[in-house]
């Protein structure tokens, strides 16, 4: 990794009760990080750490500063950190109006010399908080408060923006309403995010360069669709494995309404206008979705239909029923790689092995963002 | 006719002790229930308990040791002769002092157990957003903390404003002075002034009556931000 694409580098290793944790952390300056893993593997922990709510021995620099190092008995309190923290919870001051809530950071920031990057009435708009300005916590639903809770972090004026699980106090309703604008977020803001998750799919939505973590320790991080398809990883061995690959709009069927997108290694069709030539989609494809022929097919009402490599075979299960296949897309070695769950029975009928050159038929491609 | 003028100074008096301390207990207990809330020393119940010992000590317990402590051969006496005075006991400031020794578990209580019920997360986003443990205390954890406030310094004023034994062991009867509301009563009522003690009596029912119905209207009413 190139020093410039490194904004925050972290090393924590230190002992919590029974858990140990021993990570250490790469995060480039741009995009949307997730940390993910599961419950227990520390992952809020390490967010703690980075805000300096907690403190663990080891070492931390945000974009050259030095936040914390052991070695020279520097910690910055976390007051003045330039962080934004959205909590599990809203945690919005009840005391308060929406508007007081939203300024109580923005104030203090000012007040400290910082330049006003991130402005009050951007952030009302980038948020939708127009409407709710005047009243209090207390009468605003789920997705509202946690949108507040966004804005109130992003108007202290941070260099990072810390997310831990800012959805799963929600349902599933009420996450489908707020993950635009934290879609947004990322695309409006050049601000690193670092986003703690468990669930799977706000992290196929949000995250470009994935951490992924277990019982303490990093397991791998790079980006997103790369550890996806990484055999070695658990992703791959998921019941819901799936590859999230970014592509842009590349033309529009008027006449059937269908939208092909270019990806590395080929083209993809989903049905509908999906925006306008030259955008970028985040396409889901699930492994259960994914077949492979030996042929080209001829008659198929399958529309997706490209040439591919086997790059790896591997067991999904102990009794060996099913397997996990990653294959590559196209000809060259930088084509998209694509997981696909079949059964050991197809596999072995058609000879799939590392090397093997097939068509993958992908049943559905689905949009995530 | 009972001289309603001969009623007025203990009144007047009582209400004066107990807004002063009030406002000491107010500025002492403040502190005490924070770090009370707050402190993960271990034996931060050992001072707990020595706030709330008023709490069972028969006040004329409490009023005893600090007979002792201030009278004239106690370190308040010896105080005392520096300005030439021969005890610091039987004065208003030592009802002041007993006051606030007897009332303190009623107001450090419930502002303890406010700042307790705030827990650690809104703190915890204050720093986040740039406040320093000075500002959060003042900004997040005494605005949430309000009801706490609200309640112990109606139970100081009111337990003030009802004390007897405390004020009976040191500060005597001295009229204009340390002659408050209770000993007043106690007096009328031992020379049989039935009409002057029934004045009184029904004055201060009424009287802790009103306090409290208006504490309750208005944590109501104030109270809208949070439910």
């Amino acid at each position: 990794m190139r020093t410039t694409d490194v904004a925050i580098e972290a090393h924590f290793s230190g002992t919590l009760g029974s858990f140990t944790l021993d990570v250490a952390i790469n995060v480039p300056m741009r995009g949307v990080t997730a940390l993910y893993g599961p419950s227990g593997c520390g992952k809020t922990t390490i967010l703690r750490c980075l805000a300096g709510l907690q403190r663990l021995p080891g070492r931390l620099t945000v974009a050259g500063e030095v936040w914390q190092d052991d070695g020279q008995g520097i910690f910055r309190v976390p007051h003045e950190r330039s962080i934004g923290y959205v909590f599990q919870e809203a945690s919005l001051f009840s005391h308060l109006s929406v508007r007081s809530n939203l300024l109580f950071g923005h104030r203090r920031a000012l007040k400290a010399g910082l330049r006003e990057e991130i402005h009050f009435n951007d952030v009302i708009e980038l948020l939708g908080l127009g409407h709710m300005l005047e009243r209090a916590p207390s009468h605003l639903s789920g997705g509202e408060r946690q949108r507040v809770a966004v804005g109130r972090a992003l108007l202290s004026q941070p260099r990072l923006l810390l997310m831990d699980e800012p959805l799963s106090a929600l349902d599933r309703m009420t996450k489908d309403e707020i993950l635009p604008y934290f879609e947004a977020l990322d695309d409006k803001l050049s601000l690193p995010i670092i986003y703690v998750s468990h669930d799977i799919s706000e992290v196929e939505r949000l995250a470009d360069t994935l951490v992924l973590l277990d019982r303490g320790r990093v397991l791998a991080s790079g980006v997103l669709a790369d550890l996806e398809a990484d055999p070695t990883l658990p992703l791959v061995h998921a019941p819901d494995a799936a590859v999230t690959l970014d592509g842009t709009i590349s033309g529009i069927d008027s006449v059937y309404a269908l939208t092909s997108l270019s990806i590395s290694g080929g083209s993809l069709i989903v049905p509908g206008r999906r925006g306008e030539i030259g955008q970028r989609r985040r396409l889901k494809i699930s492994a259960s979705d994914v077949s492979f022929t030996l042929v080209a097919p001829v008659s198929t009402t399958i529309q997706n239909c490209l040439p591919a490599k086997i790059v790896s075979v591997d067991p999904h299960d102990a009794a060996r029923i099913q397997m996990n296949i990653v294959a590559r897309l196209g000809e060259s070695e930088t084509g998209a790689r694509i997981v696909a769950r079949v059964t050991r029975k197809s596999q072995e009928a058609l000879g799939l092995v590392p090397g093997s050159r097939v068509f993958i038929q992908i049943k559905s491609v689905a949009l995530v963002g | 006719m009972p001289e309603l003028s001969e009623l007025w100074p203990p009144i007047r008096l009582t209400l004066t002790l107990a807004a002063i301390t009030t406002v000491v207990l107010l500025i002492v207990g403040t502190p005490i229930a924070w770090w009370l809330a707050r402190s993960r020393a271990r034996w931060k119940e050992a001072v707990a308990a020595v706030v709330a010992l008023p709490l069972v000590l028969p006040p004329t317990v409490l009023g005893f040791y600090l007979l002792i402590l201030l009278g004239p051969n106690g370190p308040g006496g010896a105080l005392a002769g520096l300005w030439g005075a021969r005890t610091l006991a039987f004065t208003f400031e030592a009802l002041v002092l007993g006051s606030v020794l007897y009332s303190m578990p009623f107001v450090v209580q419930p502002i303890r157990n406010a700042f307790e019920a705030i827990g650690e997360r809104p703190l915890e986003v204050a720093a986040t957003l740039r406040a320093s443990p000075f500002d959060r205390f003042w900004s997040v954890a005494v605005p949430l903390a309000r009801p706490g406030f609200m309640t112990g310094a109606v139970l100081g004023f009111a337990h003030t404003v009802g004390e007897f034994g405390v004020v009976l062991m040191i500060g005597g009867n001295i009229p204009g002075q340390t002659k408050v509301l209770s000993i007043a009563m106690y007096d009328y009522v031992e020379t049989l002034r039935w009409v002057e003690a029934h004045i009184l009596a029904g004055g201060m029912l009424v009287f802790a009556f009103v306090v409290i119905l208006a504490m309750l209207v208005l944590e109501k009413r104030i109270g809208w931000p949070r439910t």
